[in-house]
């Protein structure tokens, strides 16, 4: 195993300062009863054999809320599909951290929920693939997902947590989104994410099928807008808008590996759940080093940190500090180079080419999904 | 920006938020679901106040005696402070119990 370097330097071999990290997602496994088409796991998914046990995790909490990790995401996958999720989940609060569950809501019954209410999980974060059972079943690939989610709302709110739902729109649904707000605020949630499909990974394989329209995405603005007004004081609305309709790029992550990093359910870490598919760049792993080690000082972590490695434009923009250059995953995609602009802002000279391509792709006459599967042999 | 709370409504901390250390930066957080905020020591002095049982007048009257601050200015402050966290759902508000 090759040394970590002795000083944090960029991929250009500037010196860069990490600060510390705020926020920690912790993909504890890839399997999942449901097979969303923008699932946001990469296309190679890990499986079973290969997840960090439980005692793994919890060191790797301990060490997380060492290095200034407040607030942990425990997700996947479908958090639920592993037997120990209690068990870890009692491991992150142990170690101090506040403890946030991202589910699908399938799998997990009544008596799980109250167990991991008992061991301290502090939120329930429920994702909604659609609204009524047709859309959610079908974009979710899972028969019967609605009322089984129905149910599991219940629960959450018959115990106590608080509750964000977290709708995905696109283009079959996107008309949809005043519904989903409604919900939201039927359930009792205190907070609901719209976010809009980040076309990565999978949602790259249906591009086709979930681009939204230029039209949809302003409605969604108006939509999102309006709800703020009237929901004052009882609801939130965070709002990811589609990037592809904007000026310049979201500051993805605020700033590569600045506040938050990923462990991926094989326990490699990732400044961002996409990483994985900058093909060049290579993973530290919780088996082989401190988490510690791996923020200050892994090649990964410190490629993009601070500015000396941009190129123009933004090397000479007055918003370098504020985007950062955008997504290095879209660059990467998009450019074939991690270090570009990221071709979604207006800046890019591959802007036009974006806009143009978003547009057709929002412009096809198809519906047909590809749904997320794991490759067979798992 | 309109108040979401009056003087006689008892603010409180919900489950799922809570006031804490972080004991790595030295600093007082106010921690809910997906967010973390760092406090100043006067918001710090504000949270900490809240019991779920007196009211954010009674609050600003303790406040404004043990700081030796105009009542009217401290009430005005709380009273922004609290309804900025009203509107991120961090701070619940229910109304005083009815006389009977």
């Amino acid at each position: 195993m090759k040394d970590l370097p002795a000083q944090p330097r960029d991929l250009d071999g500037n010196p860069v300062a990490p600060g510390l990290p705020m926020a920690m997602l912790a993909e504890i496994t890839h399997r999942c009863p449901l097979s969303c088409p923008y699932c946001s796991n990469p296309v190679e998914l890990t499986r079973a054999q290969a997840e960090l046990p439980a005692e793994d995790w919890a060191r790797v909490f301990r060490e997380a809320a060492d290095l200034g990790v407040l607030q942990v995401h425990i997700s996947g996958g479908e958090p639920g599909a592993r037997r120990d999720l209690a068990q870890i989940a009692e491991s992150a609060r142990a170690a101090g951290l506040y403890v946030n569950l991202i589910t699908s809501g399938i799998g997990i019954t009544r008596q799980r929920l109250e167990e991991l209410d008992s061991k301290g999980v502090d939120h329930v974060q429920l994702s909604l693939q659609g609204i009524r059972p047709d859309m959610a079943d079908r974009i979710s690939g899972h028969p019967g997902s609605w009322d089984k989610k129905m149910g599991f709302a219940g629960w959450v709110t018959e115990i106590g947590f608080p509750l964000t739902i977290n709708a995905v729109v696109h283009r079959q649904n996107m008309e949809r989104l005043p519904d989903m707000i409604e919900l939201a605020e039927t359930l009792g949630a205190r907070r609901i994410e719209v976010a809009t499909v980040q076309f990565h990974g999978w949602a790259d394989l249906n591009r086709k099928a979930l681009m939204p329209t230029r039209e949809q995405a302003a409605f969604a603005r108006q939509v999102v807008n309006d709800a703020r007004i009237r929901l004052r004081g009882r609801m939130v609305i965070d709002y990811v808008p589609a990037d592809h309709h904007a000026v310049y790029p979201k500051a993805c992550m605020g700033g590569w590996g600045s506040t938050g990093l990923n462990v991926a359910p094989d326990g490699s870490v990732l400044p961002c759940h996409a990483a994985g598919s900058i093909g060049w760049m290579r993973f530290e792993n919780v088996r082989d080093r401190s988490l510690s080690d791996i923020w200050h000082l892994s090649e990964a972590f410190n490629a993009f940190r601070g500015t000396g490695w941009m190129t123009e434009p933004c090397r000479s923009c007055e918003r370098k500090n504020m985007d950062f250059g955008g997504c290095r995953c879209q660059a990467m995609a998009i450019a074939g180079d991690a270090r570009a602009t990221d071709p979604v802002c207006s800046k890019s000279p591959l802007h036009a080419q974006v806009v143009a391509r978003a547009e057709e792709d929002a412009g096809a006459d198809t519906a047909e999904l590809i749904y997320r599967r794991m490759k067979k042999g798992g | 920006m309109d108040p979401l709370i009056a003087p006689e409504d008892i603010p409180y901390l919900p489950r799922g938020v809570r006031l804490e250390d972080d004991r790595v930066r030295g600093i007082r957080v106010l921690q809910a679901p997906e967010r973390a905020m760092q406090l100043d020591a006067i918001g710090d002095a504000i949270l900490s106040e809240l019991d779920g049982e007196r009211s954010m007048a009674a609050i600003a009257s303790d406040l404004a005696t043990r700081y030796q601050a105009p009542e009217d200015q401290i009430t005005g402050d709380i009273r922004d402070f609290l309804t900025g966290l009203i509107e991120r759902r961090m701070v619940f508000v229910k109304s005083p119990p009815k006389e009977t």
